[in-house]
């Protein structure tokens, strides 16, 4: 006799504590993605919270960059636990720990008329459709051989901070503050006492950031949008069929220790255990109990009245227990199509030569083809960044880099003070720099930098759109905001010639590509709206020593800072 | 055809809820008709003043030099017989700043934060009811408040600290030869009291940034714009807004690469703090104490003496000079 009914239920409630916990884990460490205060004014801004916990527990961010890089990056260690955890016991991650499999089960748990009686019993048995996720975890392994890290597009935990980093948080961001602004502006008389302080909790307290945008967000919303509501079909129909992690937590649940033991002589043919199953696993006596898709949630042996079922280490296995069903041919076919499908991509995009222009890559990311190999578009660059100008790229990255950062400098520049980005990135993709190897503006009590700074590009003038070369009117607004000294921005003064003949003089801006970094923060303030009459290309870009303009001379780094 | 008996309560139950129903779609549409062709149109366009000067005061310039920033910025109030000259029990004080970039004080780029302190206190003592020190920065407020010393300075001395809040601007029209309909931050439309505290530095349009200057910082939106006519723009801003108190903050002036700079050789130790209720002729001394700049070289300060607010000739003044 293994545990009675009753501390099966206690059991159970664990478990939702812990779903409880660590969604609400989650979401905290996604809201406190951003600097802690300064203590002084020589403090280094700096993170103090865990902030890529669950990035960095994830095996399959784990497995797929040891597939791109050959090593096991920093934190990502700590994925061992749940690797060691899995080996072990099965898919506990996936039942006790995902917040994207809590909250597929949260919406799973809706009742609806679909999804009741017999209906939901039969959705709840093993379908084939399961097998999918097998296959996508071996195309998205494929190309990982490959050397790129194309996991990061469903990997759940990179598309959960994703999407709530970049579609879901600014909408609530949006949406505190035009209630704050509301409030601040609206006359109610009385009432005003009253929604002030209501609304300067939501925009200050509980969300602290200003109004953040991001481009190209909707395929995002999308596909996460399309992930919630398919729980109204089939029960947690992404964990079941599409998830990557749960394929590779359920191959690695093949040597589980832990399993259910079914007793069909206790079974009263209730057909609970079917009714409450999440994994679609089939629970029930006489039923092929597949190992492999069981998510530990308990729900089977706390609903069972009759101990038919039961969890134990060891178990006698009286039915067949089928691990992991899958067929040979077709996991290599994905695999193989994976593998093959990065060369293809590369032929059309080639990483190894320089781009699209625009793409400016964030301070100290790696050379383009060893950041496509650990970039998993988790956008925790993007939620860090304090000016808003990192955003998810489309199509500026080719086909293999979708959601991979770039800065764009109408919305935001390249702080220069700041390295977050890189103190934020949970695989190394943008390496790990100090202020002073970032080197962009002198150290306390310092005159100059230590080294040349590392670039991102080179601003350029766009002089038939420049408000003193094309409209002979004062501006330089670009010199006044350019950060590095001396100036990268210098101006001449000339004497022109106006459309009434008066002469007058006026300071012409030009950039000085030595010195320039490519901060954008010009750009940011041209005011000159609509196309900006200066603007950022990747040339000149630290990482990338076949994307230059300039002989290196005294913009060379030392080679340990590239 | 063949005839039909509605009884008396059907007839009134289903005609009496049609007629309720039409009655409030009726009244509703006509309460909330609008018969302005241009809906978007803005109404109410008075141009706006704030002068936040007190009236009967002796206008005058003070000059003190000395070697500690706070005692320097205290005499300095002391020369027109306190704050209490200025602030009166209850009334709510701005203190502005300069907290534009995100550098340290050494570099010169922001106003030094034991001025600001100084000033904050006198205020708090004064009586005041709220004193609030705020800046639309150019970098990140966080960093610009916190590395500038600022923020922490500010706030042991007693004051409120409010990084700006995109939420707080206001479109007013602020009825200046360049500058109509502008975003203007909410504690400017509010205060009773406004103590203008920049730090003089190179700027590389206007040659040099002073009081006037510092008054951009009450922008919002697209503020890049005022480079176009910077001089009649900076006459509007000190137009509208017409500050209680200047203090030109000289204990390190930035000389070069303004006005961000970042080098220390940029930077000279001038130990030096200059007052005055005459924004303009403050602006006039200091550009000519520090950078050598005459009133031709500074077309700001002559526009706006034309306009009545001051003088551009600081010998019209009386100058207190003082040591400390």
């Amino acid at each position: 006799m293994g545990l009675s009914e009753n501390r099966y239920r206690h059991l159970r409630n664990a478990r939702r504590v812990s779903q409880g916990f660590f969604l609400a884990l989650f979401l905290f460490l996604l809201l406190r993605t951003s600097i802690d205060a300064l203590d002084t004014p020589d403090a280094l801004p700096r993170i103090s919270a865990p902030v890529d916990f669950f990035l960095e527990i994830d095996p399959l961010v784990a497995v797929t960059t040891v597939l791109t890089t050959h090593t096991l990056y920093r934190d990502l260690l700590l994925a061992l636990f749940v690797i060691v955890g899995t080996l072990f016991l099965g898919r506990f991650f996936c039942g006790w720990v995902c917040p994207m499999g809590t909250i597929n089960h949260m919406l799973a748990a809706f009742k609806s008329k679909r999804m009741k009686g017999r209906r939901r019993m039969e959705l709840n048995a093993w379908r084939p459709y399961q097998r999918w996720k097998y296959g996508i975890l071996a195309l998205m392994l494929g190309a990982a051989l490959y050397g790129s890290a194309q996991i990061g597009l469903l990997d759940p935990i990179a598309l959960l901070t994703r999407s709530m980093a970049l579609v879901l948080l600014p909408g609530y961001n949006t949406l505190t503050h035009d209630v704050y602004s509301w409030s601040l502006h609206a006359q109610l008389g009385p009432l005003d006492v009253l929604l002030t302080p209501v609304s300067w909790l939501t925009h200050n307290v509980l969300i602290r950031a200003e109004r953040v945008v991001f481009d190209q967000t909707f395929l995002i919303l999308l596909i996460f949008a399309g992930i919630l509501i398919a729980n109204r079909f089939i029960t947690r129909f992404w964990c079941r069929g599409l998830c990557p992690l749960g394929a590779l937590l359920g191959v690695m649940s093949k040597t589980s220790v832990l399993g259910l033991e079914k007793r069909a002589a206790l079974c009263t043919d209730c057909n609970r255990c079917a009714l409450h199953c999440q994994g679609g696993d089939n629970p029930k006596p006489g039923d092929t109990w597949h190992q492999a898709e069981c998510h530990l949630c308990l729900n089977c042996v706390a609903s069972c009245k009759e101990a038919g079922i039961d969890f134990r280490f060891f178990p006698q296995r009286e039915q067949s227990t089928r691990e992991v069903s899958l067929s040979r041919r077709a996991v290599l076919a994905s695999a193989g199509a994976g593998l093959l499908a990065i060369p293809v991509l590369r032929a059309a995009a080639d990483p190894e030569r320089p781009g699209d222009p625009t793409l400016v890559r964030p301070p100290a990311s790696l050379p383009e083809k060893e950041f496509l190999s650990r970039c998993i578009r988790c956008g925790e660059c993007m939620n860090v960044c304090p000016n808003n100008a990192l955003h998810p790229t489309l199509m500026q990255a080719g086909v293999e880099g979708v959601w991979t950062p770039m800065l764009m400098p109408r919305i935001g520049y390249c702080e220069p003070t700041c390295v977050l980005c890189s103190q934020v990135c949970p695989t190394g993709a943008i390496d790990e720099i100090t202020e002073a190897e970032k080197a962009w503006v002198p150290p306390a009590g310092k005159e100059k930098t230590e080294h040349p700074p590392l670039r991102i590009g080179t601003a350029f003038y766009d002089t038939g759109r420049c408000l003193p070369y094309a409209m002979a009117k004062e501006c330089i607004v670009c010199e006044e905001w350019c950060p590095t000294t001396p100036k990268s921005i210098w101006f001449e003064e000339t004497e022109i010639q106006t459309r009434d003949g008066d002469y007058l003089y006026l300071k012409l801006p030009h950039v000085d590509p030595a010195l320039c970094v490519g901060c954008g923060a010009c750009t940011y303030a041209c005011p000159v709206k609509g196309a900006p009459a200066i603007y950022i290309t990747a040339v000149g870009e630290t990482r990338n020593p076949r994307n230059r303009i300039l002989l290196e001379g005294a913009t060379r780094r030392p080679a340990e800072l590239r | 055809m063949e005839k039909r008996n509605i009884d008396r309560r059907t007839f009134l139950e289903h005609g009496g809820k049609a007629a309720g129903f039409a009655a409030v779609a009726v009244a509703g549409g006509l309460w909330l008709h609008e018969p302005e062709r241009h809906p978007f149109r803005v109404r109410d366009d008075k141009p706006i003043v704030r002068d936040l000067r007190v009236k009967d005061i002796e206008q005058k310039l003070v000059v003190v030099r000395g070697d500690d920033p706070a005692q320097m910025t205290a005499a300095a109030i002391e020369a027109f017989g306190g704050m209490a000259a200025f602030v009166s029990k209850g009334d709510f004080v701005v203190v502005k700043p300069n907290v534009g970039w995100d550098r340290r004080p050494e570099q010169a780029a922001n106003t030094n934060p034991a001025v600001v302190a100084e000033v904050v206190r006198h205020c708090v003592q004064a009586g005041a009811g709220r004193v609030l020190v705020t800046d639309v920065t150019c970098n990140d407020a966080t960093r610009c408040f916190e590395r500038s010393g600022i923020a922490a300075a500010a706030r042991d001395a007693g004051a409120e600290v409010q990084l700006a809040q995109e939420a707080r601007f206001r479109e007013v029209n602020i009825g200046g030869a360049m500058l109509g309909r502008q975003l203007i931050y909410d504690a400017y439309l509010e205060a009773d009291k406004l103590i203008n505290i920049p730090i003089a530095k190179h700027h590389g349009l206007t040659r040099v940034t002073l009081g006037m200057k510092n008054l951009y910082g009450i922008l919002g939106g697209n503020r890049s714009r005022l480079h176009q006519d910077i001089h009649n723009s900076l006459a509007d801003l000190a137009d509208f807004l017409r500050p209680t108190l200047v203090i030109i903050d000289a204990w390190r002036v930035l000389l070069r690469n303004g006005p961000q700079g970042g080098s220390l050789a940029d930077v000279e130790e001038r130990h030096m703090l200059l007052a005055s209720t005459d924004q303009v002729a403050i602006d006039a001394l200091a550009g000519a104490e520090f950078f050598g700049l005459t009133p031709e070289d500074m077309p700001w300060v002559g526009l706006a003496e034309a306009r009545g607010l001051g003088s551009a000739d600081p010998a019209s003044l009386p100058t207190e000079e003082y040591t400390v």
